[in-house]
């Protein structure tokens, strides 16, 4: 058969007149609900999980709702472009899953005042911009609290990705609780600036590991550190954002399990139904949203057991990760006897507790 | 702050594990550069290499086969480079450019569903005896088999350039094309050669990286290790055994610069992290005194009737 030109254009362009028919008469009926990842979804911690939720939304709605989303957007300009991309494709409702998203998400929702945005994590709201995220710091306390155990050489390593509240709070959280089982606890704090860089995040393990610390605790979203811990043989580690089992039962003993999809559909569903309203929510573990994931037979059952009390301690609201008396790292009172921290401290929280060696890159 | 903590025999241990891959990368290139030939593709050729030899040894459960993979997946996308600037007649620096560019994008391609997969682990050597000899022992023989190949690998090229008679033609090629060619080498074959030897290297320092390093396959992976390769070449005046030197000096303030924020030195993350190519531009500019080690023909395109 032979085509022409002229051909080939008529078709192009009665299949663009089609497309264009096709979208219009479904941008009626469907929600169109947006995701912008920071890593990979494949990447088998955090954006896994945010990706799981997205997964959860389409299987409640199944045709009434389309989801889109893209992967591995650098935080800055990038992710802002792809967000109007986002909202001029004409989504409903944008979830930008990532802190450094945050100014982006705000520009871009003040240039589409139609479109709704959530962003996680973050702190800056707007008519249209909703900011959810989790209270990992329960599930760091519980992290803590079994690190503190386990640690046999009394150095416990911590990975973090960016000096944000949100890691410094777990790195605190962390440290108190094992600190409270074990007093001679010390922490080794390196910073890899980065959220998803599997070589880095090894060989900061790998250099943890060299250092003494027999308990890795990671705030980087890679699986590279459990490789390099069971490398190295007598070290454990726990899941970040999600279970991370195929490392279990060791160096994977426990796991910090970020569970976004009952937000994710309540909020999508606030949308179909015109009822969605800019709104902070920060959940921990009694609502779900913060899971711990199975504590393996690596831990001795007196252990686990302490640690599964404590989660329910924090579930119900019993106890807050942060009481008092706890001071800051310079030896100022923070919180007296009794004291639990606000909200809004611990959302700006840019300093250490008493006993953390170092400081926070500034 | 606590410089105890630092253990110097790990230290030295771990440097040897980040020095190897970008001294395999590195002893190819030169190999390629000392033919004449300037290949700025190493990233490209690195990376590719990295997401083949990590889905052969996923699929095939064997490291080795995964290695094996990697040299024939770097030296094919080389070949690409040599059909381009060998047959083509194409500019070198584009070429090699556009190489790495294709590298990345075909390398991310490739990887669709190998995110998140533990690869087959390649086994430590132990050496009974040996491995458990004080300090020695750690740093000697407590390695994974690729690190002894990466060594003989230097040590190889060095003896085929210095002492065969194909390292001599390899090198008159390198020098002088035009002269070779009238003295009867096939010049083009010979380059060809050297370019796929340089990609095969740069697949396996690729697949060091994602089998053992990590190991663990994401994209971009190899995050300028390429070029680092590249600057190690210059930086050694095209000497294998200075590359060697080269890839531990870089090794080695990859890993003090963890070392010493792990150990509570106060010195701002960001200088640590920016260490290892502020060094690499340091000794770039303090060698190019000795600018007249550049192999004469190279980067110059061949043809035989002209």
């Amino acid at each position: 058969m032979k085509l022409t030109k002229r051909a080939l254009m008529t078709g192009a362009a009665m299949a663009l007149g089609l497309a264009a028919t096709a979208t219009g008469a479904m941008a009626q009926d469907k929600t169109k609900v947006g995701f912008v990842y920071v890593g990979p979804v494949g990447d088998g911690g955090w954006t896994y999980e945010h990706d799981k939720g997205r997964q959860a939304v389409e299987e409640h709605f199944g045709d009434q709702v389309e989801t889109v989303f893209v992967e591995s957007v650098p935080e800055g300009p990038d992710s802002e472009r792809v967000m109007t991309q986002m909202a001029l494709d004409g989504a409903d409702l944008i979830f930008t899953t990532s802190f450094g998203y945050m100014d982006p998400t705000i520009n871009v929702a003040a240039k589409f005042p139609d479109v709704k945005f959530e962003h996680a994590t973050g702190y800056k709201t707007a008519d249209n911009v909703s900011v959810y995220s989790a209270r990992f710091y329960e599930g760091r306390a519980v992290q803590g609290t079994i690190a503190g155990h386990m640690t046999e050489s009394n150095i416990i390593g911590y990975i973090g990705s960016y000096p944000i509240p949100e890691v410094i709070r777990g790195i605190n959280s962390a440290y108190i609780h094992a600190k409270k089982v074990n007093p001679d606890v010390q922490f080794k704090i390196v910073w890899a600036f980065t959220w998803f860089d599997p070589a880095k995040e090894a060989d900061a393990a790998k250099v943890l590991i060299e250092q003494g610390a027999d308990v890795i605790l990671q705030h980087t979203d890679s699986t590279a550190p459990q490789a390099a811990a069971q490398a190295a043989g007598n070290v454990y580690t726990f899941g970040q954002a999600s279970d991370m089992a195929e490392y279990a039962p060791k160096p994977r003993i426990s796991s910090i399990i970020d569970n976004w999809a009952p937000y994710y559909i309540a909020r999508t569903q606030a949308v179909i139904d015109g009822t969605w309203t800019s709104t902070n929510t920060w959940d921990g573990i009694g609502p779900g949203m913060v899971g711990i994931g199975e504590i393996t037979d690596a831990v001795p059952a007196e252990v686990k057991a302490e640690a599964l009390a404590l989660k329910d301690k924090l579930a119900s609201g019993e106890y807050h990760a942060f009481t008092g008396p706890l001071k800051k790292q310079d030896g100022s009172d923070w919180l007296a006897e009794g004291e639990t921290a606000d909200d809004g401290t611990l959302a700006g929280m840019n300093f250490y507790v008493e006993g953390i060696e170092g400081d926070i890159p500034q | 702050m606590d410089l105890s903590a630092i253990n110097p025999v790990l230290l030295i241990a771990s440097l040897m594990v980040a020095a190897t891959a970008v001294m395999i990368a590195a002893i190819g290139e030169l190999i390629v550069e000392r033919a004449g030939v300037l290949n700025l593709g190493v990233e490209g050729m690195m990376i590719t290499g990295a997401i083949c030899g990590f889905a052969v040894a996923v699929q095939t459960g064997s490291p080795t086969a995964g290695f094996v993979a990697a040299t024939i997946g770097g030296a094919a996308l080389s070949l690409l480079f040599a059909f381009l600037t060998q047959f083509a007649l194409a500019n070198q620096v584009a070429s090699g450019l556009a190489l790495t560019l294709f590298g990345l994008g075909l390398s991310s391609l490739l990887g669709q569903g190998y995110q998140g997969i533990k690869p087959p682990a390649t086994p430590r050597l132990d050496i009974p005896v040996l491995t458990d000899l004080p300090v020695v022992g750690r740093i000697l023989f407590g390695h994974d088999l690729m690190v002894y190949v990466g060594l003989a690998l230097v040590a190889a090229v060095w003896a085929f350039l210095k002492y065969s008679r194909a390292g001599l033609i390899l090198r008159a090629v390198g020098e002088n094309h035009d002269a070779a060619h009238a003295l009867g080498y096939k010049v083009v074959r010979i380059r060809i050669m050297a370019i796929a030897f340089g990609g095969a290297c740069a697949g396996l320092g690729g697949a060091y990286i994602s089998l053992i390093r990590v190991p663990q396959w994401t994209e971009g992976m190899t995050a300028g290790i390429g070029w680092i390769a590249l600057a190690l070449v210059v930086f050694a005046s095209w000497k294998p055994w200075r590359v060697l030197l080269g890839a531990y000096l870089f090794g080695g303030v990859t890993v003090l610069q963890l070392n010493l924020q792990a150990a509570g030195i106060a010195i701002p993350v960001e200088y640590l992290s920016m260490s290892p190519y502020i060094i690499t531009i340091v000794v770039l500019v303090i060698m190019s005194a000795d600018k007249s080690r550049a192999p004469a023909s190279l980067g110059r395109i061949f043809h035989a009737t002209s």
